[in-house]
């Protein structure tokens, strides 16, 4: 007699699945508490938290919207190596209208989302055709090249950048601002991921072929999710750059680019709440090492490489199972 | 079958390197007819389904399709057409389950607006659409993620893939090929049913005997070129024929 783990929905999962379940408080709760709980903890941690740390919780709304694009991205079939391209697009342009013709971030905000989205989705729009690795290799060459331009150039401040540049409010503001913007992104995008759109954006990964053969061009689609990606990059750039009132060359850094790829390998790709809950552990983890100096990066890497080999699902598809799911022995005649 | 010609191809050449992988070819479907294509392995017969649907651009020749010149026009739009193909290698999506499949080519702009609103409930006509080719329905099969279908399964998926854009004309490359003879007996009378609709089917078919007992007419190739053309019992009677097909039979 051999024994094996087996997993088995847990019961509670089974009977909220339909509208039974709005008849029970408890299984009310079980649906609700992991969409609600993040929401509420989140708010109440930066609003009680230090002014420091309030600030490290903004940038990593920031971050963690970053990755959600990536995953949004990847979804699609596009594998991005630079994020910094839609982060720094987006800085530059909310810079630049702030420094140049002085509007304000109510306004520099949502025309930098749309401008950058459009902006980058404009540039890679020739890249599109290309498969796999090639569009990789151009989404991570390309903000790395504007960097030099931008120094070479000297436009826009250049490497001394444009400072003095108009603040969001207060900082209480700032992290309201940070925090509805990501759960948006979040829950919106989870939604879109949901519906027949969505199911067709799968496709395209999984086999574009048959996706061309239903009559479908791929390549509108495409574009469409990488303007869409490219908008909640371009945010993020535009955000941070009013909360630093600065923006420069290092937005376009590779830092931008590696954060939301290890994001997502920490919290597990396709469900977008995983790369979110990714830089969530991630992001304050960087600046919680940032005493050690030296060491600081090595500690770093072993954390992440531990995470990813010893949870290579993802943390969030294993808090999801353990949620909906148990484990036990179940024995096997062989 | 009528005489008011569909698809028209003249001429259609393409070579991959030095290889003519179609050379030449010509040939006319007529509305609601069954056009059978057979020919030996690497006979270009996949390639000929590829260059009447746009996913391969001919050398040289046309595609007409109700006298329109549609050579050189991306997948996309020959599919738009009316013109659907199935894969010979199938192409499931592999991560969905086998009914939402079906969503994706149900989202297809051909007949986006007649199931369902935009975001309409498109699974209830997928599941239709399966049962159509011999899925049961309620069973667990169609639930079932795509990666771990039976073949057979993932042949009668895309056919139900063609099926769901409502075309005019349904390519169907080697649809019978891995099927065992029960399940090719159970997709007879779905083709037939199409026949009755009014569609028209090139079928390439390796199974000569499942084959001729629906096709109106075959055309043969045997290197990229076609050697015969006309009714089932006859073209096999051809000396070249039954050349082509020794030929390889002696070579396997
Ligand atoms: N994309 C390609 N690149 C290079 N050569 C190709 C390509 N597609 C087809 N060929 C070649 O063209 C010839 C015809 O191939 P094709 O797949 O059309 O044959 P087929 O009749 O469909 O064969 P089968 O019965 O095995 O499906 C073969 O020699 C093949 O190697
Ligand atoms: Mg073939």
């Amino acid at each position: 007699m051999a024994r094996r783990r087996e997993r088995v929905d847990r019961g509670i999962k089974v009977r909220s699945e339909d509208v039974y379940a709005l008849t029970s408080w408890r299984e009310m709760l079980y649906l609700a508490a992991p969409r609600v709980l993040p929401v509420v903890a989140l708010f109440v941690l930066g609003m009680t938290a230090s002014v420091y740390w309030e600030r490290v919780l903004v940038s990593t709304c920031m971050f963690a919207m970053l990755a959600i694009s990536w995953d949004v991205l990847n979804s699609a079939g596009m594998v991005s190596l630079g994020q910094a391209l839609f982060f720094g697009m987006g800085a530059y342009i909310a810079g630049t209208l702030n420094h140049y013709l002085g509007l304000g971030p109510w306004l520099t905000l949502p025309l930098a989302t749309l401008g950058g989205g459009l902006v980058c989705t404009l540039v890679l729009l020739p890249v599109l055709r290309l498969r796999g690795i090639y569009f990789a290799m151009v989404t991570l060459i390309l903000p790395l090249m504007i960097e030099r331009v931008i120094e070479a150039t000297k436009i826009f401040g250049g490497t001394e950048g444009l400072s003095g540049l108009t603040p969001l409010g207060s900082e209480h503001v700032q992290f309201l601002v940070a925090l509805v913007a990501v759960w948006v992104a979040l829950y919106g995008f989870r939604r879109m991921m949901g519906t027949d759109y969505g199911l067709l954006l799968k496709g395209i990964k999984d086999n574009d072929r048959a996706v061309m053969s239903a009559g479908i061009n791929i390549y509108w689609y495409k574009a469409q999710a990488l303007f869409l990606a490219s908008a909640v990059g371009a945010f993020a750039g535009a955000f941070m750059t009013h909360a630093y009132q600065f923006v420069g060359m290092p937005v376009f850094a590779l830092d931008y680019s590696i954060m939301p790829i290890a994001s997502v390998a920490v919290g597990g790709m396709g469900t977008l709440a995983g790369p979110m809950l990714g830089s969530f552990i991630l992001v304050p983890l960087s600046e919680l090492l940032r005493g050690l100096g030296g060491l600081r990066t090595v500690i770093y890497a072993v954390i992440l490489v531990a995470c990813t080999v010893g949870l290579p699902e993802g943390v969030f598809h294993y808090l999801a199972r353990k949620y909906t799911q148990f484990e036990r022995w179940a024995e096997v005649d062989k | 079958m009528s005489s008011e010609v569909i698809l028209e191809a003249l001429g259609l050449s393409r070579s991959f390197g030095g290889v003519k992988a179609v050379d030449e070819v010509s040939f006319t479907l007529h509305k609601n007819e069954v056009l059978g294509v057979i020919g030996p392995n690497g006979s270009g017969k996949t390639t000929l389904v590829n260059l009447l649907t746009g996913f391969v651009k001919p050398n040289q020749g046309q595609v007409l399709y109700q006298g329109r010149d549609i050579t050189g026009w991306p997948p996309y739009k020959v599919a738009q057409l009316g013109i659907a193909r199935s894969f010979q290698m199938v192409k499931p999506f592999y991560q969905l389950p086998a009914f939402k499949n079906l969503n994706v080519a149900l989202y297809s702009p051909r007949v986006r607006g007649l199931v369902g609103g935009r975001y309409g409930d498109r699974d209830a006509v997928a599941k239709d659409l399966l049962e159509e080719v011999g899925f049961e329905r309620d069973s667990w099969v169609i639930n079932q993620q795509a990666a771990s279908l039976p073949h057979g399964y993932l042949k009668r998926l895309e056919l139900a893939k063609c099926m769901a854009l409502r075309p005019e004309v349904l390519v169907l490359d080697e649809l019978f090929s891995g099927l065992s003879l029960a399940e090719v007996a159970s997709l007879v009378p779905v083709i037939e049913k199409l026949v009755a609709q009014g569609k028209t089917l090139l079928m390439i078919e390796h199974r000569l005997k499942e084959l001729f007992r629906i096709a109106d007419r075959v055309i043969v190739l045997n290197f990229g070129r076609k050697i015969a053309e006309g009714e089932p019992a006859v073209v096999m009677e051809d000396p070249q024929v039954k050349g082509a097909y020794l030929g390889t039979e002696a070579e396997g």
